[in-house]
């Protein structure tokens, strides 16, 4: 899983399948830290959420 | 007593009538729990596989999960990728069930390897050419896809909803959905198919081994095109035994039969992906490898009688070309009995073509002197595999009790004054 | 840099001919390797026996009745490509491995987590899960081998061709300053202990071993057994195994693989096929 596991080997099966699973959970990581910063900014730093009820 | 909790504008039953209900299930889901602990503390023997029947009623229902699951991915992409729109209406339920179906193949799965507490060795050390590892890495990324896309429902609780921070993360998330559902749609692509995978690489498995297409096996693809086909039906089919156990109308007709009306050409589809499969395993894989396809239905009178040819016409004629027929012509799938049949003989149809691949190998010999194997699930077995079917049915009425799942249904169940 | 030493093959060729199925090799391999036991053993299916004899029979009635035993150690296989064996493909957790050096395949024991995709993948039931703790009656855990770590429940173990054996042959030679080991020098228990001599073993890349004058290996076609009488289980399937067998029986060789009824012993059309010299 991790580069410095003995077992790894930079060769195309790693890159391609650990490639597309840091890139999943990296899309995930980001979106949902996204997701939380934008949401206490809005709720502590500015007067109004700014948006109405239709999700 | 809870009339707080429940969202605005829905009727519910009183608090004391939902728990009588959901008792009995109570009581089935802390039976399943006792097995499940069992099997945890006293080891896998208390099962009735055994070193011919590795792969058994677990891996079964793991594979079956998650197909049926698979409605939750599918309705995502069609709705937030092929922007199919009114799907909204049923994506909240899609996404509860798919919620469920996975969160259920992992607990079978940490309940199936014999060394529970190693189970991290797969990401730690992970072989990636194994379809294994594929499955697990795909399916843990995708659970958590779908607990992302499950936590919105839960904040959107009246109550919950109330606290400023919850809303506007509530908010926030729904804003990004599609690319969560982006990525949802993209590992479980993957992990469908890998799971598929896990059985066609099996080259020493005549009865499940398939030619590849690059590093994939044909059952990769088979296994991501029927759970795409085959989950809408089951979605469809919890939403309509839903519907009945509340006496309400959920989802407009227009939203089912849409879903239906896909999920119909993509079983037509598959089944003559299958069918050509099947004919070219049979006539061309099959005896290269020295085997006629009579030898997977017919060895002894037990064996024909659990996996006979029987199972191949109940699964892809019974179970799916009839289904697909009925579901791809407007005027059945708009007819309630035959949508309703035609959901139900699909769920078993995906259900079955699983069970197939998992046991069907397992019990056939390969070494000409073997003989075959039949297998009977221990009550241990049996038990943890209803586990999920309580929980589920727990967690979609505790869901459906105190959280919007339904956007319709305050309009289609106007509360009379 | 070029590589000066040729990677050793270790396999077994099993004369069926000369075994009697008298089971010392399943009684050595137990001892050797501390294989657990239950307390009844009457089930078969999920006891463990690494080497396992099977009964065959050429199903016809007396006075033609033929019996032949066949000992069933596991197969090694090498697949179509650098150790693409059915088991070792497929484990997750790389928990069993294809030495390079060896042709040996490997279990890792501490590193199997129990999930038996490996056992699913073997054709030839040559893996086996631990279904209960590995329990010894009383006193007999002083007679277990040092050199063998016993398994714990929940994992898969398989015959490993006696490895800790080449490792200690290994180390003998080395303190005698040399690197390569003599034939004899590495044996497993089951070929030491069968009575009739029906088993040998040896390094199947070496001209000079008892196992390559066997059976002729030829190793452009996947080490496929080119002597009379000489064949493996499953050859078809592709899984290329290191065990070989040896009968002079043509019921007993056709008993080897599956066989469509058009098909001679021993020529099976897809393996045929490949044999067809390339086009110019």
């Amino acid at each position: 899983m991790f580069w410095f596991s003995f077992e790894w080997v930079w060769d195309m099966g790693h890159i391609v399948f650990m490639g597309g699973l840091w890139y999943a959970l990296g899309i995930l990581g980001i979106g949902m830290s996204y997701v939380i910063i934008k949401s206490v900014k809005e709720t502590f730093y500015e007067d109004s959420t700014g948006h109405g009820d239709n999700h | 007593m809870d009339s707080a909790l429940i969202p605005k504008g829905v009727k519910r039953c009183s608090l004391p009538v939902f728990i009588a209900g959901l008792t009995p299930v109570v009581l089935v889901l802390l039976w399943g729990v006792y097995a499940m602990l069992l099997c945890w503390l006293k080891g896998l023997n208390q099962t009735n596989m055994n070193d011919s029947y590795g792969f058994a009623l677990w891996i079964w229902a793991d594979l079956a999960v998650i197909a049926i699951g698979g409605g939750a991915f599918f309705s995502g992409l069609l709705k937030y990728i092929f922007g199919k729109d009114e799907l909204k209406n049923i994506i909240n339920y899609a996404v509860l069930i798919g919620f469920i179906c996975y969160s259920s193949a992992l607990l079978i799965l940490a309940i199936d390897v014999g060394q529970p507490l190693r189970s991290w060795f797969i990401f730690w050390h992970a072989n990636v050419h194994s379809m294994l590892t594929e499955v697990a890495f795909c399916l843990s990324c995708y659970f958590a896809v779908l607990t992302i896309e499950y936590i919105p429902l839960i904040l959107e609780n009246r109550k919950l909803d109330e606290i400023p921070l919850i809303h506007n993360i509530s908010h926030n998330m729904h804003g990004i959905m599609a690319v969560f559902a982006a990525t949802g749609a993209f590992l479980s692509c993957f992990h469908q198919g890998s799971l598929g995978g896990v059985a066609g690489v099996l080259y020493g498995r005549p009865y499940v081994f398939r030619e590849h297409i690059l590093v994939w096996p044909w059952t990769f693809f088979l296994f991501t095109w029927s759970a795409a086909a085959f989950g809408p039906c089951f979605t469809i089919l919890i939403t309509k035994i839903t519907e009945g156990i509340t006496g309400k109308k959920l989802v407009k007709d227009n939203v089912i039969s849409l879903l239906a009306k896909i999920s119909g050409w993509m079983i037509f589809t598959y089944i003559i992906a299958k069918i050509i499969d099947t004919f070219y395993w049979a006539t061309v894989t099959a005896p290269e490898l020295g085997f006629v396809w009579s030898d997977f239905f017919t060895g002894d009178r037990s064996s024909v009688l659990f996996h006979g040819y029987w199972l191949l016409f109940a699964e892809i004629v019974l179970c799916g070309i009839i289904p697909g027929l009925i579901l791809i012509s407007k005027k059945h799938r708009e007819n309630k009995t035959l949508l309703l049949t035609a959901v139900t003989l699909g769920t078993i149809g995906v259900c079955l073509n699983r069970w197939t691949m998992v046991m069907q190998p397992m019990a056939m010999p390969v070494m000409t002197f073997d003989s075959w194997n039949l297998y009977i699930p221990s009550w241990q077995e049996v038990a943890t595999t209803i586990l999920p079917v309580a929980y589920g049915i727990i967690l979609i009425a505790i869901s459906f009790r105190y959280l919007p799942i339904f956007p319709q249904e305050v309009e289609l169940n106007p509360i009379k004054e | 840099m070029k590589k000066e030493r040729i990677d050793k093959k270790f396999g077994m060729v099993i004369d069926l001919d000369a075994c009697t199925g008298c089971g010392s090799c399943m009684v050595a391999c137990m001892a050797e390797n501390n294989v657990p036991f239950k307390k009844d053993e009457t089930n078969k299916l999920d006891s463990i026996t690494w080497m396992r004899v099977y009964k065959l029979t050429n199903k016809k009635p007396f006075p033609e009745t033929e019996i032949c035993y066949l000992p069933r150690p596991c197969m090694h296989c090498e697949g179509q490509h650098s150790g693409h064996s059915p088991c070792v493909s497929v484990c997750p957790a790389t928990a069993t491995d294809y030495d390079m050096d060896t042709g040996i395949v490997s279990q890792i024991y501490t590193r199997c987590f129990g999930c038996r995709y490996c056992m699913a993948a073997c054709p030839y039931h040559a893996r086996y899960f631990n279904w209960w703790d590995p329990v010894w009656p009383d006193g007999m855990e002083k007679s277990l081998s040092p050199n063998v770590s016993p398994r714990m429940r929940g994992i898969v173990e398989k015959c490993s061709f006696c490895f800790h054996r080449y490792q200690l042959a290994l180390d003998k030679a080395y303190v005698k300053g040399r690197r390569e080991l003599k034939e004899h020098e590495y044996q497993t228990s089951c070929t030491q202990a069968c009575p009739s001599g029906a088993i040998t073993f040896g390094d199947l890349n070496n001209p000079d071993h008892q196992v390559h004058r066997l059976v002729k290996p030829d190793n452009r076609h996947h080490g496929r057994p080119t002597a009379k009488n000489a064949f493996r289980l499953l050859e078809r399937l592709g899984t290329n195994p290191k065990v070989y067998y040896l009968s002079s029986k043509e019921w007993v060789r056709r008993a080897g693989d599956n066989y469509l009824d058009n098909e001679e012993t021993g020529k099976p059309l897809n393996l045929m096929k490949e044999l067809q010299p390339e086009p110019h």
